[in-house]
């Protein structure tokens, strides 16, 4: 029987949750027994190649092409997680929600005081995204079926979800492991 | 102007003997004097009673009849309770707009009328009904939203607004109000004849231990709605540590669908002051506090004026009735439109001068209350019965109702019925004969105890209104057959939303996400997996909020979840491509496809 398969995705976030995945280190090996990688930045792979298991999204939707991403992982993973708080609360890029997006792009391109752009141009170029008018949590885009919280959601509990759900065991979570402050 | 700004402030904070702890009356005071709070005016009081200019922001911006900014010289708050939608609020709230000219929560452009929402205002047996400063009107119409404006236009004074009288105080000079008492039911407790001051002297004539006893033996329990046993409370209050005493009476009935303590305040102000001073020699209290909310504030001169003639007759001040050492008078604290102030810790908060928040607990107010000092807090209708029971004996009182919870209790019904109004029933009755009594046989659903009780359907008729099977501070709202639950639902989570005190992230943020899933479900986009959603969310909700606002706000989600499932279920329908129905992605583009001047090319259509 092939093995299952698990795609990842870094949408609007840092790739924090993804340095995550490579910290569980050693055991990495291990999960590439258990799964191969589809659609993944772990891998390189652009487009989906089949259907998968599971897929794990980092980051919130902040413009056309997280959504486009993000519902591509739906239509193609069986089970959808949302890893860390970006996804889970849109978080750090979120925190442009309450001002206008016309306002964001004029400070980041024009009047910050760290910006050099003497041709006062904000880029438009048409292979840009657009920009969706605030930051999405993952959940009012498209339906999600486990939240893994954390900021990044660190390694040992990605490891223990991806376990439990491969193995079809139930997944224990000590309040330790998922308590961040 | 600036001048006299400054001039009359110094001279309210003056009256208010420069005591930061009166803050709620000073900042009322310069609400009424101009209208608003100023910033200059913020200024000016922390510098007359010398606080933080936040300890004063943080009281001006928490009560909904304060604001900073200007308001117009009349103030006209639409109540816009579920209650009042039901009776025909859209009409109404149309014809204000087009009278006036101005939209809900503006001022006329002469500065002189502004217009509000404001949540229930224990008018619901006469809804929809409107508070024009201190007046209040009842049973309007679209009409009388047009001879009412008219009338205002010419004078801007809203004493002269009334031209129709209520029944008994209300027609009374001190009152002048329009509202009816809408007593439909006397029992044998509140409503009947009484023999005044009989229970003061039989208190009086005992210790204060044995006045406890008594209570305890007729085994009364609160009639706010908790139900926690009087007499403990006031052993507790007794037995703590602390020179100072206090009683605070809790009427500030706000929960919606609750109008039997006006009705009280009204007709039987002396039973109520008479309990209180029962109460303050029971735990050895020399002040009492009447919180009044400031929806009730046209009883004011009433009460003011019984409290004036008790004293007078040595009901109160210095050795009472000749009891030597027994001295004890009342005042009242108005408040200043806060639901959450009927919470009895947030009650004490706002007494002392501060924004509505509640307390925690413990130490609980028995221990550590008004001012740090051992406080008993009671509701109005729990005092009157503490004259009763002196009055009649404990026996007396035990006898009358169900073995768990003895005596009367008063229910304020309205809704679709045909006879709403104040009922006093024996503890015990089952629904089904209520609701025979009140005109309703043909319910679909009844709201006992108000949004933070329980809403039931007929598989509930045949429990009992008492402490043991449900609950209710008095609140009995009736649903027709023809309502939608699940709407109901959702309009009493936008009351707790604007409500919420806003301290705790379970509350503040949970009963949003609530009411986001009921729109979600009513506008047709809801999937069968957020019922359990709502749920989980509700419990979550229930378990971690910090005061009894968010640990009853669920309520109305969770009851008519589980009461009225098949309305909820014939509503959602699971969702085939795994997308959020809620996300509009061309919405969501819109404002930069504006700013870019250019289209997306992924989502053409």
């Amino acid at each position: 029987m092939a093995k299952p398969k698990i795609a990842t995705a870094s949408l609007a976030g840092c790739f924090g949750c993804h340095m995550s995945i490579l910290d569980i280190d050693e055991r990495i090996l291990k999960l590439i027994e258990l799964v191969d990688f589809d659609k993944s930045p772990i891998n390189d792979f652009k487009e989906f190649t089949g259907r998968c298991a599971i897929g794990l999204i980092e980051g919130g939707c902040a413009n056309e092409d997280n959504v486009h991403v993000l519902r591509d992982f739906r239509k193609h993973c069986d089970i959808l997680i949302s890893v860390g708080d970006c996804a889970i609360n849109g978080d750090i890029p979120a925190l442009r929600n309450n001002i206008p997006l016309k306002e964001c792009l004029e400070e980041a391109y024009l009047n910050g005081p760290s910006v050099y752009n003497p041709e006062k141009t904000i880029p438009n170029d048409k292979e840009l995204p657009l920009c969706l008018d605030r930051v999405y949590p993952c959940h009012e885009v498209v339906k999600i079926d486990y939240f893994l919280p954390g900021c990044p959601a660190n390694a040992e509990i990605i490891w223990q979800a991806l376990v439990a759900l491969l193995t079809n065991k139930p997944l224990e979570l000590p309040y330790e492991m998922i308590k961040y402050d | 102007m600036i001048e006299s700004l400054q001039s009359e402030v110094k001279q309210i904070c003056k009256s208010c003997g420069n005591d930061r702890t009166k803050m709620m009356d000073i900042v009322r005071g310069v609400q009424e004097k101009f209208g608003q709070v100023s910033s200059e005016a913020m200024n000016l009081i922390a510098k007359s009673v010398n606080c933080h200019r936040v300890e004063v922001e943080s009281v001006v911006s928490f009560y909904a009849f304060l604001s900073k900014k200007p308001k117009g010289k009349i103030v006209i708050r639409l109540c816009n309770d579920v209650i009042d939608k039901m009776a025909g609020l859209a009409p109404v709230a149309d014809a204000f707009k087009k009278e006036l000219g101005i939209d809900f929560g503006q001022t006329t452009p002469d500065g002189k009328i502004t217009l509000e929402y404001t949540p229930c205002i224990g008018m619901c047996d006469q809804a929809p009904a409107a508070l024009v400063n201190d007046e209040i009107i009842t049973y309007l119409s679209s009409d009388k939203v047009r001879e009412l404006v008219a009338d205002l236009r010419k004078h801007y004074n809203p004493d002269k607004i009334i031209h129709r009288l209520g029944d008994g105080n209300n027609a009374s000079e001190l009152v002048h109000s329009c509202v009816h008492n809408g007593i439909r039911k006397k029992g044998r407790v509140i409503f009947s004849e009484y023999k005044e001051e009989a229970g003061l002297k039989n208190a009086l004539a005992v210790s204060p231990v044995e006045v406890i006893n008594e209570v305890k033996n007729a085994r009364l329990r609160g009639r706010g709605g908790a139900g926690f046993p009087t007499g403990m409370k006031w052993q507790f209050t007794r037995a703590a540590e602390g020179t100072k005493k206090y009683i605070l009476c809790n009427a500030d009935e706000g929960e919606p669908g609750t109008f039997k303590d006006r009705v009280i305040l009204t007709e039987r102000a002396d039973m109520l002051f008479e309990g209180m001073t029962i109460g303050g020699y029971a735990i050895g209290a020399e002040t009492g506090i009447l919180y009044l909310r400031a929806e009730y504030a046209y009883l004011r001169k009433l009460l003011e004026k019984v409290l004036k003639e008790r004293r007078d007759k040595n009901l109160l001040g210095n050795n009472i009735l000749g009891k030597k050492g027994f001295n004890f008078d009342i005042t009242i604290q108005m408040g200043a439109g806060a639901y959450i102030c009927g919470e009895e810790t947030s009650l004490i908060s706002s007494c002392e001068g501060l924004r509505g928040d509640p307390k925690t607990r413990p130490p609980f107010p028995a221990q550590k209350g008004y001012m740090g000092n051992p406080s008993a807090v009671n509701n109005v209708e729990t005092l009157c019965c503490v004259a009763r029971i002196l009055e009649m004996g404990a026996g007396w009182f035990a006898e009358i109702g169900s073995k768990g919870s003895p005596s009367t209790k008063l229910l304020s019904v309205s809704g679709d019925c045909r006879l709403p109004g104040v009922y006093e029933f024996p503890f015990g009755i089952k629904v089904s004969d209520l609701l025979k009594e009140v005109g309703a046989e043909d319910a679909q659903a009844v709201l006992i105890g108000g949004p933070s009780g329980q809403i039931i359907g007929p598989n509930d008729y045949k429990r009992t209104i008492c402490y043991d099977d449900l609950a209710t501070g008095g609140a009995v709202v009736v649903f027709g057959p023809e309502r939608d639950m699940v709407k109901i639902a959702a309009e009493y989570m936008d009351f707790f939303v604007e409500e919420s005190c806003g301290y705790c992230t379970p509350c503040r943020v949970g009963n949003v996400l609530l009411k986001k899933y009921l729109d979600k479900i009513l506008d047709g986009k809801g999937e069968p997996t957020d019922l359990d959603f709502l749920k989980s969310l509700g419990e979550s909700i229930k378990i971690t909020s910090r005061c009894g606002l968010g640990q009853t706000s669920p309520n109305p989600v969770l009851t008519t979840l589980k009461n009225f499932r098949s309305s909820y279920e014939s509503k959602v329908k699971p969702a085939t491509d795994g997308f959020q129905p809620t996300f509009d992605i061309k919405k969501a583009l819109a404002e930069h496809e504006s700013i870019a001047k250019r289209k997306s090319v992924i989502y053409t259509e």
